[in-house]
């Protein structure tokens, strides 16, 4: 049914038409609507049966639903930024185990400087986890998403992270599909186990592992992921002849077929680019883009086909590793490695800096015409990280970074040390 | 498209007047799109909130730089740089006042925009009057889809009763309807028509 309605509501109303049977939670902030969507419909009874636990902290929320998936349970849980990062040791446990959680992240930025905003740093952090990383583009991919997310983790016996940019989407008002419980009961057949925790048939989940079987465990483990680099385009396929919609898939591409310039990004960004791309278009630029919906498993031979008649690769990111640059754009590297193309990297959107289309096309000219750095930031204040660096090579004691940068800032003049 | 920026104080209900108008716009079988400027939920401070609607799905994610019309709830933000960002072409500024044009002292919007764009409307009063609580939004907007005739006063008040029930919807819709009659012909002398109109005639 089409709804107008707020990005966490519709993935909440959907993760309901999942019939998850354990949801544990943190409610606190970080945190978005959706769990509390959810718990007002397990009160109500419009969900059930299922459990809902709030928790001490993040790491209890997903440790309570290791417990619960390896009981046999559908899961799902939400969080976002620092919360993910406190989930940092049950999330490498779920997926050692291989146990088919779901979860959404709506997509914030990590402290310090402390920020409530939206990037992609909290699940960039966590890329190699070992968590299945689905990225949506738009409120209806993010529902059509978990839908094909439960149906994947359940296949495939892997945990799923639904990546969701923080108040982009999840606070955003737009037009969604919301499928009927019967499409959906349809598409996504009751959990079957691979293992299960059962008193009258015990066994062991969790052992100790030594050095003569880990890596092994650790192969298979990888195995997963490649056996979803075919389930993910095949459950796409499955969920768009069911419900009439292309969502989800490794890869999608938009304009690309005689373009001379790809642009690369995840998540929500695709949409300003695909607007850019068609200004770009009007103007004479050959330039395309391609959505990457699965960063993890990462699709090295679907992206390399899709860029491999490009002339050069321009790499969107909404994260910077520090001492290296975009997590993404290498990542591209590897994909396209032993042949020769120069793939450049533009890092925007941090912390919920504002992403304008007038600045990225700008940008993208710029790459189309290979006037572009390694390293590229949108919008970047230049001259106030100049001052600031300029003071911290003659004063000593130059006080706490972000202070200074944010006095800057709003006074667009280099203030006196704040200590 | 159609752009809306919507600024106010937070309690306002600035954001929810966005929201509205994009569930309004939907009723009509617009795509539409709202979003706040996030972060700042807390009382009394400036908050801003965007609606785009159109034809087609709506992609672009960024804020509302060069809104067509601007409704502005609190009118002690007249003079608010973010406010006066971006208003080249901007058809409509609606401001909640009781003050007159020259006693509000919003000489950079009146230059910006043109005096004949500015419209004035005491919705704190109306609000105070009739819903007993200073909540301007749904007053607001029900003058701004009066003058603009982007929506019907029907498809208002079906929106309105998707996130108000009961008295408050009532009182809420009640407010509307005077605000609607206060400005009701405005549109057609004070204003041109906005573009999309102009294009899907």
């Amino acid at each position: 049914m089409l709804k107008q309605i707020e990005g966490s509501h519709a993935v909440a109303e959907t993760i309901a038409l999942c019939r998850p049977e354990v949801i544990s939670c943190y409610p606190i902030t970080p945190q978005t609507h959706i769990v509390e969507g959810l718990s007002a419909m397990v009160k109500s009874g419009k969900l059930a049966p299922c459990e809902y636990m709030t928790v001490e902290s993040e790491f209890a929320a997903l440790s309570a639903l290791i417990g619960a998936s390896a009981m046999g349970a559908r899961t799902y849980t939400a969080t976002s930024s620092q919360g993910l990062l406190f989930m940092a040791e049950a999330l490498w446990n779920a997926s050692g185990l291989g146990l088919p959680i779901v979860m959404t992240d709506g997509n914030r930025a990590i402290g310090g400087p402390i920020n409530i905003w939206n990037d992609h740093s909290d699940t960039m952090a966590m890329r190699d986890c070992g968590w299945i990383q689905l990225y949506a583009e738009s409120n209806q991919e993010a529902v059509d998403l978990h839908i094909q997310a439960f149906k994947l983790a359940e296949e495939i016996s892997m945990p799923v992270m639904v990546c969701v940019d923080g108040f982009i989407l999840t606070h955003a008002y737009e037009r969604v599909d919301i499928p009927t419980q019967q499409q959906v009961d349809d598409f996504l057949p009751a959990y079957e186990p691979r293992q299960l925790l059962d008193p009258d048939d015990p066994i062991s989940i969790g052992a100790m592992v030594g050095p003569e079987a880990y890596m092994e465990v650790r192969y298979l483990l990888h195995n997963r992921h490649l056996q979803a680099l075919d389930v993910i385009p095949r459950i796409s396929d499955e969920f768009e002849n069911k419900f009439g919609r292309k969502h989800g898939g490794l890869v999608r591409t938009y304009r690309t077929q005689d373009a001379d310039t790809i642009v690369v990004a995840l998540g929500s960004v695709n949409g300003t680019i695909q607007d850019s791309v068609d200004d770009l278009r009007d103007a004479g630029h050959k330039i395309g883009s391609m959505s990457i919906c699965s960063f993890r498993p990462f699709p090295l031979k679907a992206i390399r086909t899709a860029l491999q008649h490009a002339q050069r690769v321009i790499v969107v990111e909404k994260n910077l590793a520090p001492g290296l640059g975009g997590i993404l754009a290498s990542n591209i590297r590897m994909a396209l490695r032993g042949i020769a193309k120069p793939v450049t990297t533009v890092i925007c959107g941090l912390g919920g800096r504002a992403i304008m289309k007038k600045s990225m096309s700008e940008c993208l000219v710029k790459g189309h015409q290979d006037q572009l750095e390694d390293l590229s930031f949108i919008d970047m204040n230049w001259p106030a990280i100049e001052r600031e660096l300029e003071r911290e090579k003659t004063t000593r004691r130059s006080g706490p970074m972000a202070e200074n940068l944010m006095y800057a800032v709003s006074q667009d003049v280099m203030p006196e040390p704040v200590s | 498209m159609y752009q809306v920026r919507f600024h106010g104080r937070g309690g306002q209900g600035v954001v929810t007047a966005a929201e509205l108008l994009s569930v309004a716009a939907f009723m009509d079988g617009k795509h539409a799109q709202a979003f706040p400027s996030f972060g700042s939920e807390r009382m009394g401070a400036p908050v801003a909130a965007f609606c785009r609607i159109h034809d087609q799905p709506i992609r672009i994610r960024e804020p509302v730089a060069t809104p067509d019309a601007l409704i502005v709830q609190d009118s002690s933000l007249v003079r608010n740089a973010d406010l006066l960002a971006g208003l080249d072409h901007t058809q409509l500024v609606l401001v909640n006042t009781r003050l007159t044009m020259d006693e509000l002292k919003a000489e950079h919007l009146k230059k910006q925009v043109g005096l004949q764009k500015i419209i004035l409307l005491p919705a704190t009063e109306i609000a105070l009057e009739i819903v007993k609580r200073n909540v301007p939004n749904v007053i607001m907007l029900s003058a701004f889809c009066a003058i603009t005739g982007l929506i019907s006063f029907e498809t208002l008040t079906k929106a309105v009763q998707t996130k108000f029930s009961g008295k408050i919807a009532e009182a809420n819709i009640l407010a509307a309807e005077k605000a609607w009659k206060l400005v009701e012909g405005l549109g057609a002398s004070r204003m041109e028509k906005p573009e999309w109109e102009v294009v899907h005639a």
